[in-house]
């Protein structure tokens, strides 16, 4: 099994060479039958994932040039979906620029968080330490929980903030924050900080472990001076691989927000201050029915999501190297 | 641990307590205090969540509002208890459903993805790389984007309106196949090496010296996988009623109006407790399992 291993890295192959049977191609087929229950193991799963993730992703490109009611056969339109999603839709124009600002928003400082909190976390020991983690970490798992902080935004003097304000005399009259344009974002992206330590934060917090000690000793007699140098000149570049993982894990909930928008904001929000992209998409997927409008927008989030994973790992990839 | 020791000073030399490295006072308290702020600021939401569920109807209404209850009662607990029993299809019905529903995705999820990640850590066949590379890429992005053709799919396998609608997709997610292989890496290959001498099939590998050996894994994927599947309503492909998870009941109560806000109340603690319980019991196993979530070059 393991003796065929450079064949694979060797390079590609003529294309033509696939029909002849020279001994690269009988050992290619050879490690295949070798390798049999290999693929017997990995078929359950990869082809559900097939089904359910690689198809539809194919799916939604392809549908996103037709104009499709479920009810009667697609119909192709070419580019006709996008023409219209950024030169006609208004409403796309703003669910763009609120991704894009929640995004560039929420991404970078969520992950600054995760790390800044696992680092501190991890200078706490046992049952405390696991119960700092568990303070941080819940918000992310508590469901729908933060419809809570509708009592704390309510428009009324009964509203938590605004109770706290007009005590402190800072305003005369309650303030309908989630009904008012310019504070439906902010609190949008407040409460999206609040529920974002997740699963990148687990991953901090493990890899923070995981960094040999007697790093911080021999650095500590080349001359490093404070815990910042530490964190700057060992923790960071010993933990990279779990700082990409994490990378990805924040980014791409960056751009889903659409949940708490709907529930706190309503929808739609006042003059759209709290559409996305995907409760664009949800609009025209499951109420107006309006299959390719819908898939068009899908293509343009996939290749958002996507593209800024991409480009933010390439980035982090070149860090210390 | 043995692959963090790459220099010679793992050898057991009395170790300085690392406490004292480079660690000035002011700073140790400086760090505290602003974790003890943040740390009351992350908690607020939930303790109102959790204090309001034992407020009597007037507290909840109170100007100006209070964290904690002045007149704990369990009146709210009460008012969930009338609602569940008058409601049109019976509540049993619902958690029942929801015990299929989380209970088949999580374990069908746990199962299909070790399945995977054993080949994927530990063999090298022809594809590999490839499979891998394209569920790293499914990390990537969400649900919402394959949402449309989805709903297609699960209408032409005849599936909709079933449960298999709601399982089977769960089976195929990302992250867990992600997580297992990562940490099946970990295993020494010496350990299946002498499996394979003594005539083990790969299949009996996999069942009887992997399996074992990644418990805090499959603990992981089964936790992650509950919060998952714990908070799907169904909405998307179960019509029927009788069919839909504890979920989507709990969010009905909570979306009927101000009259209700007592046991709108009681069921945002549920929703919440219940995955927040499974994390502190497994906590452990999770972090171990993320230690080797890193991405590799």
């Amino acid at each position: 099994m393991k003796t065929n291993v450079g064949i694979e890295k060797s390079g590609r192959r003529p294309f033509g060479a696939l029909f002849k049977s020279t001994t690269r191609e009988w050992s290619l087929i050879n490690r295949i039958i070798k390798n049999k229950a290999s693929y017997v193991l990995i078929a359950p799963y990869f082809i559900l994932f097939f089904v359910f993730t690689v198809l539809p992703v194919a799916m939604s490109m392809t549908l996103s040039f037709t104009s499709f009611n479920v009810l009667e056969p697609p119909k192709f339109i070419g580019w006709g979906n996008y023409i219209r999603l950024f030169l006609n839709d208004d409403i796309f124009r703003i669910a763009i620029k609120n991704t894009l600002i929640f995004a560039v928003i929420t991404g970078p400082i969520s992950y600054l968080m995760c790390l800044l909190f696992a680092w501190i976390i991890n200078e706490f020991k046992g049952k405390i330490r696991a119960f700092i983690t568990l303070i941080f970490y819940a918000p992310s798992i508590s469901g729908n929980a933060y419809v809570v902080w509708n009592l704390i935004l309510r428009g009324d003097k009964y509203g938590i903030l605004n109770g706290i304000l007009l005590r402190l005399d800072l305003i005369d009259n309650a303030i309908i924050w989630m009904k008012t344009e310019k504070y439906v974002l902010m609190f949008l992206i407040i409460v999206q900080l609040w529920l974002s330590l997740g699963t990148g934060f687990l991953t901090f917090i493990a890899g923070l472990q995981t960094i040999d000690k007697t790093l911080y000793e021999s650095a500590a007699i080349d001359g490093i001076k404070n815990r910042w140098q530490e964190l700057w000149y060992i923790t960071l570049p010993s933990m990279k691989p779990q700082l990409l993982f994490g990378a990805v894990m924040q980014i791409t909930q960056s751009f889903a927000v659409a949940d708490i928008s709907v529930n706190l904001a309503g929808n739609p929000s006042v003059n759209y201050a709290g559409t996305t992209i995907v409760t664009h998409l949800m609009d025209y997927g499951s109420i107006r029915y309006e299959m390719g409008y819908a898939s068009a927008i899908a293509t343009v989030l996939f290749i958002l999501m996507v593209g800024s994973n991409k480009a933010v790992q390439r980035l982090l990839r070149k860090v210390g190297t | 641990m043995e692959k963090v020791c790459r220099d010679k000073k793992c050898h057991k030399k009395p170790v300085k307590s690392r406490r004292a490295l480079n660690r000035s006072m002011a700073g140790n308290v400086t760090l505290f205090v602003f974790m003890g702020i943040c740390g009351v600021f992350m908690a607020i939401p939930l303790i109102f969540v959790a204090s309001n569920a034992f407020k009597p109807l007037d507290e909840l209404f109170r100007y100006p509002p209070r964290l904690f209850p002045r007149n704990p009662s369990l009146d709210n607990f009460a008012d969930l208890r009338v609602l569940m029993s008058n409601s049109w299809v019976p509540f049993s019905r619902y958690i029942l459903n929801t015990i299929i529903i989380t209970g088949g995705g999580t374990l069908g999820h746990v199962m299909v993805a070790s399945m995977a990640a054993y080949p994927l850590a530990k063999h090298d066949f022809p594809g590999k790389n490839i499979l891998f590379g394209v569920v790293v890429l499914s990390l990537m992005f969400t649900w919402q984007v394959t949402q449309v053709p989805n709903y297609l799919i699960i209408s032409k396998l005849g599936i909709n309106n079933t449960y298999l609608a709601v399982i089977l997709p769960a089976f195929s997610y990302g992250l867990g196949l992600y997580l297992m292989k990562q940490f099946m890496e970990q295993i020494p290959d010496s350990l299946i090496e002498s499996a394979r001498l003594d005539g083990a099939s790969e299949y009996r590998i996999y069942r009887s010296v992997i399996m074992p050996n990644v418990k805090p894994a499959w603990l992981t994927l089964a936790v992650l996988q509950f919060q998952t599947m714990w908070g799907n309503t169904g909405s998307q492909f179960l019509r029927d009623e009788q069919l839909k998870p504890l979920q989507y009941a709990l969010l009905q109560i909570v979306n009927s109006g101000p009259a209700r806000q007592g046991a709108a109340a009681v069921v945002t603690l549920i929703i919440a407790v219940i995955p927040i319980t499974f994390f502190v019991i497994c906590q452990s196993s999770i972090i171990e399992t993320m230690t080797t979530s890193g991405m590799k070059e």
